[in-house]
């Protein structure tokens, strides 16, 4: 049964890639959190490395069998992370002001994860079905939409905005990739400028301050614009070498919030300088364009698409997450990929990598 | 599924395309965002490194200790004592009013002020908030022991004056006060700035610069809660210089309880220095008031306050010196050669010049009067002869020969130079010429003849001393680390110039005035010791007083007559001048003498005496 080209296939260059950020993370969590006046210090890291650990597992377990059975199971893994989305409203953490988490004996699971591996899946399948078809007209598309916003509606109530803005792009990258007639995606840019004003009044107060903030990040320093300032203050004062690992001040001291999660970038960048948020971004760009390539080597649309849906959660989580650092956006709260700390989004990511892992030992395959 | 997992040719071709397409715009926004990067951290980098330092690093001053006054013999009157501050952070108070809840039970807590304080605060919230300056013992130990339950509380020492002996010597210790915009911005406190207390009065003001000495700082790594996390470079603070008055503490101690309840002065010195043994003024001020941040209501009652008490009445408290004048014209008569001291004059109890006609205090008259018995009874006949033969323009140049007229010198200054009148002077000032009548009371120290107790006392001291006017001191000398920096000599000003036996005849009258039976000052008479003095009445005088005194009815206390006594002691080789005055305190025999004579006893013998008031009264002499 066992096919001895799935070995030969093995992507060892995405899993090497895929090592390497693992192993910065690692050391970048631990600087991040470095005890300072504590003693006894943090364990951050620590337990990141089990996630990792754990996160490895699933991505094996996620290149044993034929991506294609996943065709069959899009439907149902759908319906269940709407259905634990759900659940987090009923049994969830709420940890400062929001209604995220599942508890799952003692591990903390944001549902939220999942449903963006699952929107992938069902939007892959949808255009796979779809067929020859490629100019999609608005009214040929009303499922794909159905599918995003029903999760889309549910993360913002948590609320997430940064993740429901993820899962939004993502799909949309992902509708875009499969074609959209030109008149079409005006509507929807029109459509979207024209529901901006009541999208704006159902954002939270803190949600809509950010965003006044980023605009004119003086007008609060130690309020809301003390995040984006704190952080570039940190990420600026890196110069080219950096301050040397464990030497950020901006960390040391904690004058950068959220250091190990949301701005675990500014913690590098401080340390490290230009020359190593670069070397960062370069892997990272280096793991898309792997992706990529997965995506133009599979012989088969379904394939291309759930590389691409993965390609496009790394993207847009890591340009989101890198521009919300450096000031170019407003402060959502997203995760970098791979690299801040968090279990259900280490472990969700690396089952997405699993995946396009398969694609890619299964690109010589034919049925 | 067979139909949908696999491209058809054309499809993929498309696909193939787009991927493309992808891959540009992937590689595109990596440049973009390599780009951002390069701007903030190589660009703008430097900036920002700066803004990361200025983060971390906050500077923190270190005040000076101030210096500290001691007295003439090393007593320690005022030093500094540490001040346990409360401050809250901001930023760390998770629930304001259950904080000052517990607070409030803790401490004494102006709430209001406390809550204003804080939302005042919010702008900056790692920076604390000063919520109660100065906390008692007993509020200092319920705090600290509960810091562990009061998050965002903390508390810092700064050093506080602190005025051992309270109202003890305040005019010449003078106070601090918060540094006005008007200094900061003359540049004359290059040390000091906004909130920082300076002296204001007295000794703290004329050497602010020597007791304040030099702040320190230091550079302080905190974290984003403002905490201090290391100290990065210090810079120790320099304490002020220590200064040493020439007062002498149980002394002033003394002059300040005999004129407690009393309006007045006192002046004591040393004749052969000038060095101020004691300077009380009263009423006085506690300078302790005004460090705590006195209230303005507090303040306003203070300074509108008709008894005056922040002025200091010994150097700048200007009175008609009334008897103690005959001093001067006394000598004046010697030294001009116009007075033969045993020629006699007839008191029959007034004087008549023209239509007018001025009485002696003693209604009956004295007599035949020569000018040992003139002096030692004060008889105002015979020194009314005596100024008109002179005139007044002799009895002024006296006057300035012994130091009248002009400011002494006060080495703090503020004092005031008093008057004495010319000819010159009144057509100058009033316009008008001269009357005679002027001179006959001039010469028993009315009329415009105004002087300072400081003045009395150095004139006295003049007298027994051989003729020497010293400059009054205060600041015995100015030391910094068990080493003196300044020691201060006596300074003399002038001499007299007057001819020795001339002023052993005024001497040995003085130590009748106290030591005769018939003495006006025998109150001040101290067993064992030869006091030599003079007593003054100086006439407050007003109209209503006349109105009353014609009608026959008790004066009231405010018209009453200032009562004056200087006094030398021993008077064979003078160690203490005094100048005693109390206003509105009657006759000066009664009411200044014996107050003189408590000092000097006391100072002499090192003993403190009973009560001036329950002294032994003497019957019948009262000026």
């Amino acid at each position: 049964m066992f096919d001895r080209r799935l070995l030969q296939n093995f992507d060892w260059i995405l899993l090497l890639i895929l090592a390497i950020l693992a192993v910065i993370s690692v050391l970048n969590l631990y600087s991040a959190t470095y005890p300072i006046r504590e003693s006894g210090g943090s364990q951050i890291f620590l337990k990141q490395i089990y996630w990792f650990i754990i996160g490895f597992a699933v991505l094996l377990v996620m290149t044993t069998f034929d991506y294609h059975l996943l065709e069959r199971l899009a439907y149902p893994v759908y319906l269940v992370s709407i259905g634990l989305l759900i659940l987090v409203f009923v049994v969830g953490d709420i940890r400062s002001g929001s209604q995220r988490w599942i508890s799952l004996g003692g591990l903390a699971v944001q549902p939220s994860e999942l449903a963006k591996l699952s929107m992938v899946l069902i939007l892959a399948k949808f255009f796979n079905e779809q067929g020859q078809v490629y100019e999609y007209r608005l009214r040929d598309l009303w499922r794909p939409f159905l599918y995003m916003a029903v999760p889309a509606v549910l993360i913002l109530k948590e609320p997430d905005l940064g993740t429901a803005l993820v899962l939004v792009t993502v799909s949309f990258s992902m509708i875009l990739f499969a074609k959209i007639k030109w008149r079409s995606f005006l509507i929807l840019i029109l459509s979207g400028i024209i529901a901006a004003p009541f999208i704006w009044i159902n954002l939270k107060d803190y949600q809509q301050k950010r965003i006044l903030t980023f605009l004119r990040p003086d007008m609060d320093p130690l309020g809301a614009g003390y995040h984006i300032n704190q952080s570039k203050i940190a990420i600026g004062s890196g110069l080219f070498w950096g301050k040397g690992y464990l030497k950020g001040t901006q960390t040391r001291l904690h004058f950068l919030p959220e250091q190990h999660t949301d701005f675990a970038f500014s913690v590098l960048a401080e340390e490290w300088g230009f020359v190593g948020s670069v070397i960062l971004l370069l892997l990272y760009f280096l793991l898309m364009l792997w992706g990529i390539n997965i995506a133009k080597n599979s012989k088969d649309r379904f394939g291309t698409m759930i590389a691409l849906g993965i390609v496009a959660i790394i993207f847009w989580q890591l340009v989101i997450n890198v521009s919300m650092t450096t000031g170019l956006l407003p402060v959502v709260g997203i995760p970098l990929v791979m690299f801040s700390y968090g279990g259900s989004s280490t472990v969700s990511t690396m089952a997405g990598l699993g995946l396009l892992m398969n694609i890619s030992m299964r690109r010589f395959m034919f049925q | 599924m067979k139909k949908s997992s696999s491209f058809e040719p054309h499809t993929a071709e498309i696909f193939n395309n787009r991927l493309k397409l992808v891959s540009l715009l992937v590689v595109f926004v990596f440049f973009a965002l390599v780009f951002r990067l390069w701007y903030l951290q190589l660009i703008k980098g430097s900036e920002y490194r700066i803004k990361s330092e200025n983060n971390r690093i906050r500077l923190q001053d270190i005040p000076p200790f101030r210096g500290m006054i001691f007295d003439r013999q090393g007593d320690l009157l005022v030093d500094n004592r540490p001040s346990y501050d409360m401050y809250i952070i901001p930023e760390d108070v998770q629930d304001k009013d259950k904080l000052l809840d517990n607070l409030g039970e803790l401490a004494d807590l102006d709430r209001e002020q406390a809550l204003q304080r804080l939302s005042a605060g919010r702008k900056y919230p790692f920076r604390p908030v000063l919520i109660k300056r100065d906390l008692g013992w007993p509020e200092l130990a319920r705090v600290e022991t509960n810091l562990y339950n009061l998050p965002g509380v903390m508390i810092q020492v700064k050093p506080q004056r602190n005025y051992l002996f309270g109202k003890f010597a305040s005019h010449v210790i003078g106070y601090l006060g918060e540094i006005s915009e008007t200094q900061l911005a003359s540049g004359r406190y290059p040390d000091n700035k906004r909130g920082d207390l300076i002296g204001k009065y007295g000794v703290e003001m004329c050497w602010q610069k020597q007791l304040n000495g030099f702040r320190g700082g230091e550079q302080v790594e905190v974290d984003a809660a403002g905490r201090k996390l290391r100290v990065i470079s210090r810079k120790p603070p320099v304490s002020g210089a220590n200064i040493a008055l020439t007062l002498d503490k149980d002394l002033q101690i003394l002059a300040e309880e005999c004129l407690n309840g009393k309006k007045g002065a006192v002046v004591a010195l040393d004749p052969g220095t000038g060095e101020i043994l004691a300077m009380a003024s009263r009423p006085a001020f506690d300078p302790n008031l005004f460090i705590r941040g006195i209230d303005p209501k507090e303040w306003r009652r203070i300074v509108s306050s008709k008894d005056s008490p922040l002025q200091n009445r010994a150097i700048a408290g200007q009175y008609p010196p009334g008897s103690v004048f005959k001093i001067v014209v006394a000598l004046a008569g010697l030294e001009e050669g116009i007075l033969d001291p045993s020629e006699e004059v007839f008191c029959n109890g007034s004087y008549t010049v023209g239509r007018r006609s001025y009485r002696c205090w003693k209604r009956g008259g004295h007599g035949p009067m020569a000018l040992h018995d003139a002096l030692v009874q004060s008889c105002d006949v015979y020194f009314y002869k005596l100024g008109r033969r002179l005139g007044v323009d002799k009895i002024a140049e006296y006057a300035e020969r012994l130091g009248l007229g002009h400011r002494p010198g006060f080495d703090l200054g503020m004092d005031k130079p008093g008057l004495i009148p010319t000819t010159r002077w009144k057509l100058k000032r009033w316009g008008i010429p001269w009357q005679p009548g002027e001179t006959i009371s001039t010469s028993i120290g009315q009329s415009y003849v105004l002087v300072t107790p400081l003045q009395m006392a150095l004139m006295i001291a003049a007298i027994f001393n051989g003729g020497v006017l010293y400059q009054p001191q205060v600041i015995k000398w100015v030391g910094k680390d068990g080493r003196m920096i300044r020691e201060f000599k006596p300074v003399l000003k002038r001499r007299l110039n007057a001819k020795p036996e001339n002023l052993e005849l005024i001497k040995y009258a003085l130590v009748g005035v106290v030591n005769e039976p018939r003495g006006t000052g025998r109150r001040a008479k101290v067993k064992g010791i030869t006091v030599a003095g003079k007593t003054g009445t100086a006439q407050v005088v007003t109209l209503e007083k006349e109105k009353i005194a014609k009608a026959g009815g008790e004066v009231p206390p405010e018209f009453r007559d200032h009562a004056w006594f200087v006094a030398v002691a021993p008077a064979e080789h003078p160690r203490l001048a005094i100048a005693v005055l109390v206003e509105n305190g009657g006759h000066g025999g009664s009411a200044a003498a014996p107050i003189a004579g408590r000092l000097i006893e006391a100072y002499f013998t090192g003993k403190r005496v009973a009560d001036a008031g329950t002294r032994p009264q003497q019957t019948g002499l009262t000026n």
